[in-house]
Order: structure tokens, then sequence, then C-alpha cells
């Protein structure tokens, strides 16, 4: 018997495709799970609720005289220009975690299973997106509860709206690059490790916590471009008014960008580990 | 090291030959980098059967599954699982086959009921069955007590009867039972072979891997034993057990001194169809394999008839490693891990 006669005629590939339903109840089951995860160790959420009251009142109280004070202004003065920024460093602290968790799938056999039914296999990620972005939304609630009791004034509320809508963006895009990192590295630890390599220079390089006018100038060619910086301004100009529109073109093509070459990574990266 | 002489001429040629094939495997290889993982590997496994992979540790029994799992891509070669090619048609496969592996593929911060659940859900189950048939399982793999607790509160029997469970959510048509009784003690051991002949009760046809004869012969009628990513061996059982020998007696004269004539009166028996005895002097026993309780009663005929007393007499099961001493004249490969070479001549007798 040769390989060519015991080669059985391919079946139809009719049911080969999975309907956007499929797609839809396949992620939704995966939340789920990620979402039962989290009321059987609530202490996971501990960084998206802790993070931004402890950030916030660290900024304003230690650095707002001072740099306030360089504003032209007071503590008052900074708390109008911090806020919008730690929106944006909200954005990528959280995103940050959705790449360690991942890894940790990794060590017990859960992916293997995910990995032989058949589901696209992108549900998988999109869940662990979704996830993530209800702690986004949750962290950047409280920050502006914390933000308006210290004194927080926002001028325009529908730009409110648009600037949590505009972080949660380029919070998802930076998402995927944490999916291909926690689906490469060989731990979490190193991917925690890699996360914090690349979120220190990008937040403190950028205008999240104090404008950049002072900054030598070949630092401040690298700011102006840090997706970070522009975010940090958009929510400015979106909350308390100014300019905004090119900052957030900047912050959306970034985000489209890193989107449509990392997500298409991941789900390879994921397709194919072995 | 002549792999003619290893592998080509110790080769059973009986071929399973009833049956619509469930899984057809040709020429299937793996490399990963210098190690070959799967070295052209031939298999079938007919509808509704349970086909025994035996192998040490790194023979490619795991290689083998997830290539037919569909988790790893083989580098050439051909694989059809009910009608589907492995390659080709990924998705269409995932939804005929259950995988339960060596480590139980479940999540252990959920509970049992929503571990099955979730896999009902994903199977596209709508909520109202998705639950009936978690409940259902739940019931079968007598899980219910536990059904709400977390999974990492499970034993490991009950881990794996849960990961059991998950894979027979879709009803699949071909399960894949990659050494699913690793590391369990004897009664959940037990356990869970008592499962696993329900499911090919049910008509499921199943590939199991293993590194233990004694689980091979619970549950399989045909077994294919590879080492070193090559089949060396394959056919019915009992066809196997013939050249291993089947059982293995051991004899013990009550007389030190008359080992060496005992060993002389079984070979001048001249059993049929069997290789000869050893002498094992550090125990002071012969080692003879035979094929039924006749040819037992025979022996000890014979041994008495010579006048030899026996101080004690058992009988084993042949281990793994004389399945494949027999069979391949080596020993088989130690377990190692992936990056061994592929040189023979350390592991000769």
């Amino acid at each position: 018997m040769s390989a060519a006669t015991l080669a059985p005629p391919l079946k139809g590939d009719a049911d080969a495709r999975i309907s956007l339903r499929s797609h839809i109840r396949h992620t939704g089951a995966l939340v789920r799970r990620n979402l039962l995860w989290i009321r059987q160790d609530p202490e996971s959420m501990f960084d998206a609720v802790m993070m931004p009251i402890v950030f916030t009142l660290l900024f304003v109280y230690v650095f707002g005289g001072s740099i306030g004070q360089a504003l032209g202004g007071g503590q008052d003065q900074y708390v109008q220009y911090v806020v919008p920024g730690m929106m944006a460093m909200m954005s990528m602290n959280i995103a940050m975690a959705v790449g360690t968790g991942f890894n940790q799938d990794f060590q017990n056999g859960i992916m293997d299973r995910f990995r032989t039914l058949p589901i696209g296999q992108g549900s998988v990620l999109f869940a662990k997106i979704v996830v993530e972005l209800m702690r986004l939304l949750i962290a950047t609630t409280i920050m502006m509860i914390v933000g308006v009791l210290v004194g927080f004034d926002i001028t325009n509320w529908g730009g409110l709206l648009a600037a949590v809508g505009l972080s949660a963006l380029f919070g998802t895009s930076i998402m995927w690059i944490f999916l291909v990192l926690g689906v490469t590295m060989k731990s979490a630890q190193s991917v925690q490790a890699m996360g914090f390599l690349v979120l220190f220079p990008l937040q403190f390089g950028s205008s999240i916590f104090a404008p950049t006018q002072s900054m030598p100038g070949w630092l401040q060619a690298f700011t102006d471009y840090n997706p970070l910086s522009t975010l940090a301004d958009s929510a400015r100009g979106l909350m308390v008014g100014g300019p905004a529109a090119h900052d957030v073109w900047v912050t959306v093509i970034w985000a489209a960008a890193l989107t449509l070459v990392m997500a298409p990574i991941a789900i390879h990266k994921f397709r194919t580990k072995s | 090291m002549a792999a003619g002489t290893l592998f080509g001429m110790t080769r059973i040629d009986k071929k399973p030959s009833d049956g619509p094939a469930a899984v057809t495997v040709r020429g299937l290889v793996k490399h990963y980098g210098e190690t070959k993982a799967l070295d052209g590997v031939d298999l079938d496994v007919r509808e509704g059967t349970v086909m025994g992979v035996l192998g040490p540790n790194g023979a490619g029994k795991t290689t083998l599954v997830r290539c037919l799992s569909t988790l790893i891509t083989p580098d050439s070669g051909s694989a059809f699982v009910a009608g589907y090619d492995v390659v080709k048609q990924p998705r269409q496969l995932r939804r005929v086959i259950g995988l339960t592996g060596q480590y139980a593929a479940v999540d252990e911060k959920l509970s049992g009921r929503e571990n099955l659940y979730m896999i009902g859900r994903l199977l596209d189950l709508s909520r109202k069955d998705a639950r009936a048939r978690a409940d259902a399982l739940l019931e079968r793999f007598s899980l219910t007590e536990a059904a709400t607790r977390p999974a990492k509160t499970y034993s490991g029997g009950m881990r794996r009867r849960l990961d059991l469970a998950a894979s027979m959510i879709g009803s699949p048509s071909v399960l894949y039972l990659d050494e699913p009784t690793t590391g369990l003690d004897p009664r959940t051991r037990n356990e869970v072979w008592t499962e696993v002949q329900r499911m090919v009760g049910d008509g499921v046809t199943v590939l199991l891997t293993t590194q233990y004869m004694e689980e091979a012969e619970q549950l399989a009628s045909e077994l294919t034993v590879i080492d070193r990513g090559k089949v060396i061996a394959s056919g019915a059982i009992d066809d196997l057990k013939a050249r291993v020998g089947g059982r293995t007696l051991r004899i013990r004269p009550a007389d030190p001194l008359e080992l060496r004539p005992l060993a002389t009166a079984l070979d001048d028996m001249g059993l049929t169809g069997l290789a000869t005895s050893t002498v094992d002097t550090e125990a002071g026993a012969v080692l003879v394999p035979i094929l039924s309780d006749e040819q037992l009663t025979a022996v000890v005929g014979a041994v008495t008839a010579r006048g030899i007393t026996i101080g004690s007499i058992s009988t084993e099961l042949p281990s793994l490693d004389e399945v494949f001493l027999s069979i391949t004249g080596q020993k088989a490969s130690a377990p190692q891990d992936d990056t061994r070479s592929a040189d023979l001549e350390g592991a000769s007798v």
C-alpha cells in the first residue's frame, strides 16, 4: 500500500469556518474564565485599584509644589497638568500585566487544550485583552476620582470620554506587544523585567510628569514622538482645553501601527508555539 | 551499528487488516534541530480500537501525539485522523479529537464544573447544553461532589478524571491519551483504566501512549513499539507477546548448586517458538519465557522429572525493557533529555 492510495479524499471545508457569532461566544467563554480568576483571587486586582491612588497622591503631593511653581502656579496648576498624564501612565502600566498573566497560562497544560479546540486561536488573545481593558477602565476611573478629590477640574466631559477612549486604544496596542513577549519569553518574571526595561524610559522620557521644554534637545526629539507624550498631551487638550488634534492623530497612528504589526505576530506566535 | 538488523529484521509484518482506519500515519518526520523526534513513523489505528504506542522516555511518543492533535506541524510525511489531514485541515480535525496529556490540561483556578462549562461553550454548545453536558460528565466521572471546588484542590486522580471529562465534552471520535497514568498511584491508575475502558465501550477510537507494558496490556488490542523516533515493532498484542515470550517464569532451585542443571533441563525441553532461558546467577534463578499455562505446567513437570527441588517459582509480565531486549536485542534507551545523540553503541547490552 502506498501513501497515495491510503490518503482519503479531503472532506469539505464547510465546517472549517468559524462564524462571527462563534468567535464572540468563544471570546465570551474565555473572558468569563479570566473574570472567574479575579473572583478566585481578588488580590490580582490590587495593582489596578491601588496604583492609581498611590501614584496620583504621590506625584501631586511630592512634586506638585515645585513643578507647579515652575509652571507659573502652584500645586493646583500641577494637578491640572499631571492627572491627564496619569491617565497615559495607567494605560501602559495596566497593559503590561497582560504579558505576565498570559505567560503563566503556558505553565500548565490548559493552553494545549485551547489549541486543540476548534476555535479561532485569536479568541484566547482577544479574551485577555477584553479583561485587561476592563481592568484599565477600573484603574482609570479610580484615578480620575482621586484626581477630582485632589482638585482636578474637568472642563470638558465629552473630552474626558474621548481621552479615556484614546488611552484604551493605545493600551490595547501595548497589550499586543506584551502578548508577543508573553508567548515568546520563558518565564513570567522575564516578561515583567523586560516590561520595566521598556516602561521606565518611555514614561519618564515623556511629558507625563513634567513639561519637556527644559529637557536637552536630543531628549526632546525623543519625547516629542514618544506616544506616551502625545497620549498625555491629548488627554490634557481634551479634558482641560488647548490644542489636541495633532497629538490625538499621532497617538492614533502609533496605536494603529503597533496593533497592525504586533497583533498578527502575537496570533501567529501563539498558533505555532510548540 | 547496523540499523537494518536493528529495525528491519525484527519487524512484525502482520498489519491490522479489518475495519476502516481512524488514524493513518505515513512516514511522519519531525526534527528538533539535530534530533529526529520522529523518523518516519507509520501507524494505522482501526475505528473503535485502542492502539497502544509503547516506548521509553524520549522515544517520540509525545511528539507523535502533538503532531496528530495539530499542536505541532510535522516536517514531512502525512497523517489523517477521521479522514482529515492533520496539516491542511487542523480546524475540522479539532472537532473530532480529544486530548489528555501527561499534565492535566485544566484550569486550576476554576472549579470542575466551570472548567467543563467553558470547554462546552468553546465547542459551541448553548449555555443550557454546556451546563447539562458538564453536569452529566461530572456525574459520570464521579466528580459531582467536588464540582464547585477549584481544580487545584483536587487529588491527582481527580484532576486526571476531570481532564478526561474535558476531553469527552465534544464526544470525540478519536481520543489521544498521552501517558494518562504516569505519576499516578496504582489505585488511581486503575480508576483511569476503568474510565478509558468505558470510553472504548462507547465506540471511541483511542491512541494511547505509555511506558508501561501492563497498561498497554490492560487497554490496547494492538501495539506499536517505538524508539528513537522509529517504529521497531507493531502488531496485535498477542503476537507481540509471543515474540517477547508472554510471561516470564522465574524458578529458583532449592539448592543453588542445581542452578546450571536446571537451566540445561529447560533448554533440553525445547519449548517451541520461545527464546531460550537465561540464568540470573545473582538471584540464583532461571528465567524462562512462557506463552501459556500449559507450558508452565510442562516446565514444572520437566523440572520435577529431573529430580530438582523447586525453592520458589513466580511468573512476571515482561517489562518494557524485556520487550525491547527481545525485539531489538538492545536495551531500551535510558530516559534522557531530547538532546541525546543518535548513538546506539553506548546502549548495547
